[in-house]
């Protein structure tokens, strides 16, 4: 074979002077312009660094050799192996109750009708069944509410029969309880910690914010979480307890706070989330809301207050970069529902609401709760393990969310390392694909990877720092500045 | 040390293997595997029943038994270690019980010739060594901690050499087999399969790979389709599940491309659970091919860091043998390990007085004419190698 020949890839004009290249497993290199030209019109000489070096990642080859097409296949098979084992992630909404009243929140309702909001006994059974119908060899089951807490009956249930029942089978189960913690209360930790329980929480930030964004009666959500918080990590372990933290528009102007406050609670991660555009949220944009620009604005400073944090010897992971960076940097899946080709609605996740109805996401059943019920899959109590996950619906969804056949996303650069949100573009634009020009999706996930490409680009420091949130482990000593 | 001698024969008409034994051997089956030894025309009880007398000096009168006499250089061996006496009275030690570097040089044969190799292959048929190895196997000493297979090419006994790790499993199952094998044949995927259904308790594959472009690899092995072969081998031993760690030499013509080969590594087998930057080791082929790649040490240190730093970061285990501290960079240190065999390892005139030699790797005793320019005694540093 005289020559060479390309090797499938995408690209992007990445700044005045360079073209970013990037294979189908997520390989990337950075090219001249004219090194790129040269590179497509298969000029590059043989001998040259380039030519070496775009062969060795796997974006041509030069003989009749295999081992280009077979290393490449073993990457891509490892890239999609979040695709074994189906729905792994399943989520039970115990109760839609909240003694919270927070403006973002997705569907909650501040109520004393037990009988109108609470997973009834028979309907967790039904939902338990289904969960362990999945092939996944590892289960992970997340209670949520509402505030799940105000129904631990349903809690303990859930997690001493599924417990039971997974090493029946010689499965692996692994419990969270989703939990703002103002309830919390001894008899619940000693449970929690006899059966292994982890607890995921919310922090938004320093008290001012997290109680401007999380009303409760006497005002105090920020002194029960921190309470409970310390109270909860001395019986079940630190690490044993998570924290998410949602934006609102008030959040937006204390980017450094928000991550200092995380830094001060002693966490080793922080997820800078923001708004999610359902339920209430969406009904109160003007108070709480803000554009995609303005989130990414307070991300970057967020970011920039993190690298700065982690140089000074403490380490913090910021969870949607670290989630990018993996997929950047290293041939490794992760499965995150919410960005993955084809989407994990259903086939990664799936949630069982309180009254017994399935929904292929947590949005797709915020989105039934403000009237538009296209994503339920059926319900416990009426529908067979094959309707549900084999259904229709659970169908048309995972064919429109295969990012490789949407239009603008099938030849942007980033694909392998993005994904599709079908829910979340209907619920916006009312069409499941994407129109990617104008999507709030694009423009957040297109922005944070370049930038996370730019930040990697920049220094040696921040390049150390994101390897070591990759490899979840703090950088030694000498390591720091 | 020798691990070998001629000595004056007697009785011994094809290769016998057997322990060695300086005190009375109790139990009777073990007796008949034993070479009993004899010091200046003293036996330590009545040779009857053992398989034979190397006699150290003057022999004994044993009529009518395997006898080799007048020994002088293997003093050291002692009860539990394994000799070979061939017919013309040539004893090889095969394994010492005493030593964590025991290996079976299971072929001399090769299908590949590196230009640095250290042990150039023979084109010689020694495939009726395989009994041997065997019989070795069955007589090391089960608590060994370590065992190596090496060669030549060890696969290319094919089912004989699937037969050696299958009897090491069963025989030694609680000493770890480390296999040196350049891994071109596990690019027959079956091959690949056979091994792992052996389902070794402890092996590792220890597996050279030289550059991430094909053509680099090959000339480096002086094999057309090596580069291939090995890479493919590695993804189907991963597949089977035998654990494999990347070798890589350090030379002239791996040391340009080496951060982008750590790059390689980290990216298509991220599976190996260990990965060697080794400092050439001057002896054999390496001489004839001085010009192509012989490079100060002290002038890839640049490389070695980079390459070290990107294996790292992506979490893998790495390690630097035959470095020397005072060449290698500071950062370096943690990872550098004292791998030379005991009894090829030394340190130079110019190593008097360092303070830090005790920790250091040292020579290859085999080469030490050529070597860095950089090598000086250094004074001592609280640093201490990590355990």
């Amino acid at each position: 074979m005289s020559g060479y020949r390309l090797l499938p890839f995408r690209f992007l004009r990445f700044d005045g002077a360079r073209t970013l290249v990037v294979n189908e497993t997520g390989e990337y290199h950075f090219l001249t312009n004219g090194d790129f030209a040269r590179f497509t019109r298969r000029e590059l000489p043989p001998d040259s660094e380039v030519f070496l070096d775009l062969k060795a990642k796997h974006f041509l080859f030069d003989s009749g050799s295999l081992a280009p097409f077979e290393l490449l296949a073993t990457k891509y098979r490892t890239r999609k192996s979040f695709l074994e084992g189906f729905t792994s992630l399943h989520l039970f909404v115990v109760s839609l109750r909240c003694e919270h009243s927070c403006h973002y929140c997705q569907v909650s309702r501040v109520s004393a009708d037990r009988t109108r909001y609470d997973m009834t006994e028979e309907t967790a059974r039904r939902a338990l069944d289904l969960a362990f119908r999945s092939p996944a060899p590892h289960l992970k089951i997340e209670l949520q509410g509402g505030e799940p807490l105000l129904n631990f009956e349903r809690v303990r249930q859930i997690v001493l029969e599924g417990g039971a029942r997974a090493a029946r089978e010689g499965r692996q189960v692994e419990f969270v309880v989703t939990t703002n913690l103002a309830l919390l209360d001894e008899e619940m930790l000693a449970f929690f910690r006899e059966r292994d329980v982890f607890l995921s929480t919310s922090l938004d930030g320093p008290e001012a914010v997290h109680n401007a964004n999380r009303p409760r009666p006497g005002n105090d959500s920020y002194a029960r979480v921190v309470a409970n918080l310390g109270r909860a990590r001395e019986v079940l372990g630190h690490d044993r307890v998570a924290a998410l933290m949602t934006a609102t528009r008030l959040s937006l102007q204390h980017a450094a706070e928000i991550v200092d406050e995380y830094v001060a609670r002693g966490f080793s991660s922080i997820f800078l989330r923001p708004l999610s555009p359902y339920g209430f949220a969406l009904r109160t944009v003007r108070t709480t809301g803000y554009s995609t620009r303005e989130f990414l604005d307070f991300y970057v400073r967020a970011l920039e207050r993190i690298l700065e944090v982690n140089g000074q010897g403490t380490f913090l992971v910021e969870t949607y970069a670290q989630l990018l960076l993996t997929r950047m940097l290293t041939p490794f899946a992760t499965g995150y529902v919410d960005l993955q080709s084809p989407a994990g609605a259903g086939i990664g996740a799936v949630v069982y609401n309180y009254d017994g109805d399935v929904y292929a996401s947590d949005e797709s059943r915020m989105l039934a709760e403000m009237g538009d019920s296209r994503f339920r899959l059926g319900n416990v109590h009426r529908d067979s393990y094959q309707d549900l996950f084999g259904g229709a619906t659970l169908r048309t969804l995972v064919a429109a969310s295969v990012a490789e056949s949407i239009p603008g996303c099938a030849d942007c650069a980033f694909l392998p390392w993005c994904g599709a949100d079908p829910v979340h573009h209907y619920a916006t634009t009312g069409d499941l694909v994407p129109h990617v020009p104008t999507s709030d999706f694009h423009e957040r996930n297109f922005f944070i990877i370049r930038h996370l490409l730019s930040l990697y680009e920049r220094d040696e420091t921040t390049r150390r720092i994101f390897w070591s949130w990759i490899r979840e482990e703090p950088l030694a000593r000498e390591e720091v500045a | 040390m020798r691990l070998h001698e001629n000595g004056r024969v007697a009785g011994v008409d094809r290769t016998l293997v057997g322990r060695v034994a300086r005190r009375p051997v109790a139990d009777a089956g073990a007796r008949a595997d034993s070479w009993l030894i004899a010091e200046e025309g003293a036996l330590p009880c009545d040779p009857a029943g053992y398989l034979g007398v190397l006699a150290f000096g003057e022999p004994p009168a044993v009529p009518g038994m395997p006898l080799v006499a007048r020994l002088r250089q293997l003093a050291y061996l002692d009860d539990g270690d394994v000799v070979a006496v061939d017919p013309n009275g040539f004893v090889r030690t095969l394994y010492r019980r005493a030593s964590n570097h025991n290996f079976i040089l299971v072929t001399e044969q090769c299908n590949s010739l590196c230009l640095m190799c250290s042990q150039p292959p023979k084109q010689l048929d020694d495939f009726d060594r395989l009994p041997e190895h065997l019989r070795l196997i069955d007589l090391i000493d089960p608590a060994t901690a370590e065992l190596g297979i090496t060669g030549g090419e060890p696969t290319l006994f094919r089912d004989g050499f699937l037969a050696l790790v299958a009897r090491c499993g069963e025989r030694l199952p609680a000493t770890a087999l480390h296999v040196l094998t350049n891994g071109r044949l596990f690019f027959y995927r079956r091959f690949a399969e056979k091994l792992g259904r052996i389902a070794h308790p402890d092996l590792v594959l220890g597996i050279p790979l030289y550059s991430d472009v094909d053509s680099q690899h090959d000339w480096i092995v002086q094999a057309p389709g090596a580069f291939e072969e090995t890479v493919l081998g590695l993804q189907h031993l991963d597949r089977y599940g035998v654990r494999v760690e990347i070798r890589v030499v350090l030379h002239a013509l791996s040391i340009p491309r080496l951060p982008r080969l750590a790059a390689f590594i980290a990216r298509n087998f991220p599976f190996a659970c260990h990965v060697a930057l080794m400092g050439l080791e001057m002896f054999g082929l390496v001489h004839k091919h001085l010009d192509e790649l012989w490079i100060d040490p002290a002038h890839y240190q640049r490389e070695l860091l980079a390459a070290s730093e990107i294996l790292c970061d992506a979490g893998m285990n790495v390690s630097l043998y035959n470095q020397q501290l005072c060449v290698l960079d500071r950062r370096l240190w943690p990872l550098a390990r004292k791998s030379i065999s005991d009894w090829k390892n030394v340190y130079l005139p110019e190593c008097n007085g360092c303070g830090v030699m005790s920790d250091c790797g040292g020579f290859f005793a085999s080469g030490t004419k050529i070597r860095s320019a950089a090598i000086r005694p250094l004074a001592g540093l609280p640093y201490r190698a990590p355990p």
